[in-house]
């Protein structure tokens, strides 16, 4: 664990005479030249999409390719925003998203806090080593371990509920039950992962800061209150826009494997339905106007949430 | 820890919460993962309710879920899949992330500001799936293992992760090289790279969890059955009712299904958990690095 961020961004290119200029690019050919090959990876695989999503403003026919197919100017959008479900499908979103940071935020940073404040070396270590387990699990086995503790025949949770005499539920074809399984199981995943970085902020910390509270007789919870959550405001600060900045990903990995017809319409978000409508249905020209549409809006909101990063807490994303 | 002056009461009751809240979130990671594998050694002929099957007992386990799986061929081919996608795709992500990260990381490269901007355009403005999905399919990748990894070969974040550790490097270490005659070539070579080895490590399990654990990619492109990946498989296992068609009609009959589902996906988390130790040393400074700059 180190010191508080550090940031780190592109400074200005090297302030050398145009002849200085020639030798640096002359003595660094190797260096574009393997460069040069990972650029090509990026145009192919990054830039060629951005030029495949001009379908969207097409009526996609897969004989006539993206170039050949007619254009059909906003059609798309059009079709997509007088959906059905269009509503349905932001509000899933939007709510997954929120739902998500208010349950694991708070809980990573009081599991944060929590580590930061143990003194029992043996506990916290472990603590530590285990708690970024499950970020490394996939949603597949995500999807068993749910099976295992939530299935209504031999689930234990089920068995929990029967032996307070309830009826057992079938939490994962529930309307009611389903979202709070998926913020749930998210904040299960995540939690640990989400608290290195307010560990790293507390570590930063001025150690004087709590010997002086010490010494002026501040009890240990009016020394979280008022030094450590203080001290990590930025931060927090700083993970809440951040993760604004991405609201329009609800998780598709999860809902994908967790949902099944009957929760569809608590479950299904924007990335599913773009899934739904351009492979099973072959709906190209839609799904990929749906996929832009959000595209736009993620960039939008992530410039907006760096411009307030910057302001507020003097660090950037890029 | 903080200062040598003796615990008040408060402060001993503080404590305990601490310590309290933190058992108790060890017990929340524990219980579920706990209740997976006990379900895993489940015999056919148990019978009880769940919250027994946690307890069971040693002498009453049964291995048979996990021979059933072992002796399958689709298990053993999908296993044999995975592990090429692993290799393969740790090979490729390191060979167009490194140079990446390296050109980046020299401050005075000419050019080197718009290789970032080239970098992190992509990185903000996702245009989604189906563009990528047109793509693949036009570069002739369907139903090849590299479909599953190619897409995702190069993550911006694990770039500028590796980027940064570069910068760490001291100046005067490239310097003397270079007093000696060496280009800059060399310098990659022989000094950048071996003094970088903690961080190609990380990235390159870091890049080789992903691609064991992505089932979408493969979902999408991979049709071929000999071709599936592990991910595949358990999706399908965990989604039938019945096990017939995974598991050998002798064998479905000694472990129940539900012990089989556990099971398997136990083993494919396996490789995961072998590679976690290695990757959990480094990534707490580099995630935390990721996360300001992105």
């Amino acid at each position: 664990m180190t010191s508080s961020p550090t940031i780190i961004g592109p400074s200005s290119p090297a302030r050398t005479g145009a002849g200085g200029l020639w030798k640096s690019i002359k003595r660094h050919k190797a260096i574009y030249f393997l460069s040069s090959i990972s650029l090509l990876y990026f145009i192919i695989f990054k830039y060629i999409p951005i030029w495949n999503a001009q379908i969207a403003f097409r009526d996609f026919q897969a004989l006539d390719g993206v170039t050949g197919s007619p254009w059909v100017g906003l059609q798309n959008f059009r079709d997509f925003v007088n959906s059905y479900y269009f509503w349905e499908l932001i509000r899933n979103t939007v709510f997954y998203s929120i739902g998500k940071m208010v349950f694991s935020i708070p809980a990573a940073i009081f599991l944060s806090v929590a580590l930061y404040e143990c003194r029992l070396f043996s506990l916290r270590k472990t603590v530590q080593t285990l708690a970024y387990l499950p970020h490394f699990l996939s949603w597949v086995i995500m999807y068993a371990i749910l099976l295992a503790l939530l299935s209504p025949s031999s689930g234990i949770v089920n068995d929990v509920i029967k032996l307070f005499g309830g009826e057992p539920v079938s939490f994962l074809t529930d309307t009611k039950a389903f979202p709070w399984i998926v913020l749930i199981s998210d904040t299960w995943k995540e939690m640990g992962w989400s608290a290195i970085i307010f560990l790293a902020a507390l570590m930063g910390i001025d150690p004087s800061l709590f010997e002086a509270a010490t010494v002026e007789g501040a009890s240990a919870w009016q020394r979280v209150l008022h030094i450590t959550l203080p001290s990590i405001r930025p931060v927090i600060v700083m993970v809440v826009l951040l993760r604004l900045g991405t609201i329009l990903d609800a998780g598709f990995n999860q809902i994908f494997m967790l949902y099944s017809l009957p929760v569809y319409s608590v479950a299904d978000i924007i990335d599913t339905w773009i899934y739904r409508q351009g492979l099973l249905e072959f709906r190209f020209g839609l799904a990929t106007a749906v996929g832009l549409f959000k595209g736009v809006f993620g960039l939008i909101l992530i410039m907006v949430s760096n411009k307030l990063i910057r302001k507020y807490t003097d660090s950037g994303l890029y | 820890m903080k200062s040598a002056i003796r615990l008040t009461r408060t402060d001993r009751v503080f404590h305990l919460f601490i310590d309290a809240s933190l058992i108790l979130f060890l017990a929340i990671l524990f219980i579920p993962i706990w209740s997976t594998i006990a379900l895993s050694f489940r015999p056919n002929d148990f019978i009880g309710s769940a919250l027994d099957g946690m307890l069971l007992a040693p002498w009453k386990w049964s291995t048979a879920a996990y021979k059933a799986l072992l002796g399958h061929k689709a298990f053993i081919t999908s296993t044999f899949n995975s592990f090429r996608i692993f290799f393969e795709g740790i090979a490729a992500a390191l060979f167009f992330t490194v140079p990446l990260a390296y050109a980046l990381s020299i401050k005075t490269l000419p050019g080197r500001k718009l290789l970032y901007v080239l970098v992190i355009i992509p990185y903000l403005f996702n245009v989604g799936l189906i563009p990528n999905y047109l793509l693949v399919s036009n570069l002739g990748l369907m139903n090849k293992l590299a479909a599953v990894f190619l897409p995702g070969a190069v993550s911006v974040y694990n770039t500028l992760i590796m980027k940064s550790f570069f910068e760490g490097i001291p100046e005067e270490l490239k310097e003397s090289a270079r007093i000696d005659g060496a280009s800059e070539l060399t310098v990659l070579w022989k000094i950048i790279l071996p003094l970088s080895k903690p961080i190609l490590l990380t990235i390159g399990l870091y890049y080789g969890v992903h691609f064991w654990n992505d089932f979408f990619n493969a979902m999408l492109y991979i049709n071929d059955s000999n071709l599936q990946p592990l991910p595949i498989l358990l999706r399908n296992i965990l989604l039938s009712s019945g096990m017939n068609e995974y598991v050998e009609e002798n064998a479905f009959g000694e472990a129940p299904i539900a012990a089989i589902k556990a099971a398997s996906v136990f083993l494919a988390a396996i490789p995961m958990l072998v590679a976690y130790p290695f990757i959990q040393k480094y990534f707490v400074k580099g995630t935390m690095l990721g996360s300001v700059k992105g």
